[in-house]
């Protein structure tokens, strides 16, 4: 990749305001570190993965409030978490943090449970119970 | 708490750049290429059985921590390397190295790293961060990737340093204890060289070196018959990702090695090197126009046949080059 080859595409989902190096030959064939705001593949990639993430949520989104699941469901997904990580992050094991997903199980979590989770998501407990 | 004077350099890729700028600031000079080069950084690997969110995982480099661990071994770097039980033990530890005088490496997960653009906020738990001091209550950080310096809160240095999940950092904060003033650069390189070409061709393991890119390809053939539309351009998406995203330096950190052999060649006084410099920044313009393809055929959302057929040519022809490439260097050394 020559200097002049190193992409600047800002089209990408922080609209270019980060900067990464990337190494590139100039004219006479050395390396030299220059700066890119983009690229399309990578910006393709990392939309496409936030596409993913924002479709998972708003899935668990219509469960919660179709009363199928708790918002347990939609936080973790909101948080990019997966059922391993979350029970980790709430000391449980994944089947308890499953069956805590269940609206009437959720509905009588004690409030230091519920306390572990709003800490996890990082926000209270009120907005855990209900989501916006 | 002293003041301490950190210059801050930003490079391409966390570990090997938190390792440019810690011996830096002890006195022994060493470019990023050349700690990623001397670390033996480069690496091929397609793991489908270790997956991240369900998808398979592929990596250019080698894993993290050992970059590190072999450019202080071979340059006679002493570190201390510490991990801790609790939140309070950890963060008590790094006041009192900074009140010291001394800046200290940290491992920590991306998602807490509250200075980064959201975009870039996945549960990713091996970044490397350096802090060097306190201000206003909050922790100043010199964050390789990142154009400057920055600052984070308290918590949120914290939570990232803390993160749950594989693998947990357990506040890992790791500094020099002893830094040659000067140290000689020639047999660290060869090591180097040699323990890429030895695991880039040697291993007798099919998804590792030169032998993984042909395995990803044989599988990426396949995507379309064995996956749905939306499975199968996730998979292609995650293998981009892991090419292109902050801290490759571009293509999967082929240039970032090329940058080095540049280098190498230099100071060993082999021009031959240099040579093999330029056939590698090829091959990384090869992977460049696979990325390219890739994300064409990823946006398109159609996984037919012949698209996934001729990137998965591409990476044959890839793995042929590289082959080619590292058996060269493999003799040049």
């Amino acid at each position: 990749m020559k200097k002049e080859e190193v992409p600047q595409d800002k089209d990408n989902l922080h609209e270019g305001t980060f900067k990464q190096i990337m190494y590139a030959v100039d004219n006479s064939g050395n390396y030299v570190q220059v700066q890119s705001a983009g690229w399309e593949p990578e910006n393709i990639a990392l939309d496409q993965a936030w596409e993913e993430v924002n479709k998972r949520v708003e899935a668990a989104r219509q469960k919660v409030l179709a009363g199928e699941v708790s918002p347990i469901a939609y936080y973790m997904e909101k948080n990019i978490m997966d059922l391993a990580l979350l029970a980790n992050y709430v000391g449980k094991f994944q089947w308890q943090v499953k069956r805590h997903m269940k609206p009437a199980v959720f509905g009588r979590l004690s409030q230091n449970m519920l306390q572990k989770y709003a800490d996890a998501f990082k926000i209270s407990i009120a907005d855990l119970q209900h989501i916006k | 708490m002293s003041e301490i004077l950190f210059h801050h350099t930003q490079t391409a890729h966390c570990e090997s750049g938190v390792i440019s700028n810690l011996l830096g600031h002890h006195g022994l000079k060493i470019s990023e290429p050349m700690a990623f080069g001397i670390g033996a950084g480069l690496f091929f690997g397609h793991l489908p059985f270790v997956k991240v969110n369900g998808v398979p995982g592929t990596t250019y480099r080698i894993w993290p921590g050992a970059i590190f661990q072999r450019v202080c071994d071979r340059l006679g770097v002493k570190m201390k390397v510490e991990k801790f039980s609790s939140v309070e033990k950890g963060m008590a530890a790094l006041d009192q190295t900074l009140a010291a005088g001394t800046p200290v490496g940290l491992l920590s997960s991306v998602y807490y790293l509250t200075y980064f653009p959201a975009s870039y906020r996945f549960h990713f738990n091996a970044h490397n961060l350096v802090v060097y001091g306190k201000e206003n209550g909050n922790y100043l950080v010199s964050d390789p990737v990142m154009d400057t310096i920055t600052s984070i809160e308290p918590e949120n240095l914290a939570q990232a340093r803390f993160a749950k999940g594989f693998p947990a950092p357990k506040g890992k904060m790791y500094y020099p204890v002893s830094v040659p003033s000067s140290a000689s650069f020639e047999k660290p390189i060869i090591e180097g060289i040699k323990q890429t070409c030895h695991y880039m061709l040697k291993i007798p393991i099919p998804m590792f070196g030169v032998d993984g890119i042909r395995f990803l390809a044989k599988r990426l053939k396949k995507y379309p018959e064995k996956l749905d539309d939306r499975r199968a351009g996730l998979y292609l998406g995650n293998i981009i990702r892991m090419q292109e995203e902050i801290g490759t330096g571009g293509a999967g950190f082929r240039f970032v090695y090329a940058a080095f052999l540049q280098e190498a060649a230099e100071l060993l006084n082999k021009p031959e090197l240099s040579k093999l410099a330029t056939e590698l920044t090829q091959i990384g313009d090869l992977w460049r126009t696979f990325a390219f393809a890739a994300g064409r055929v990823c946006k398109s959302r159609s996984a037919n046949d012949v698209s996934y057929n001729e990137l998965s040519e591409m990476l044959f022809r890839t793995a042929a080059a590289e082959e080619a490439f590292f058996r060269k260097l493999s003799k040049a050394i």
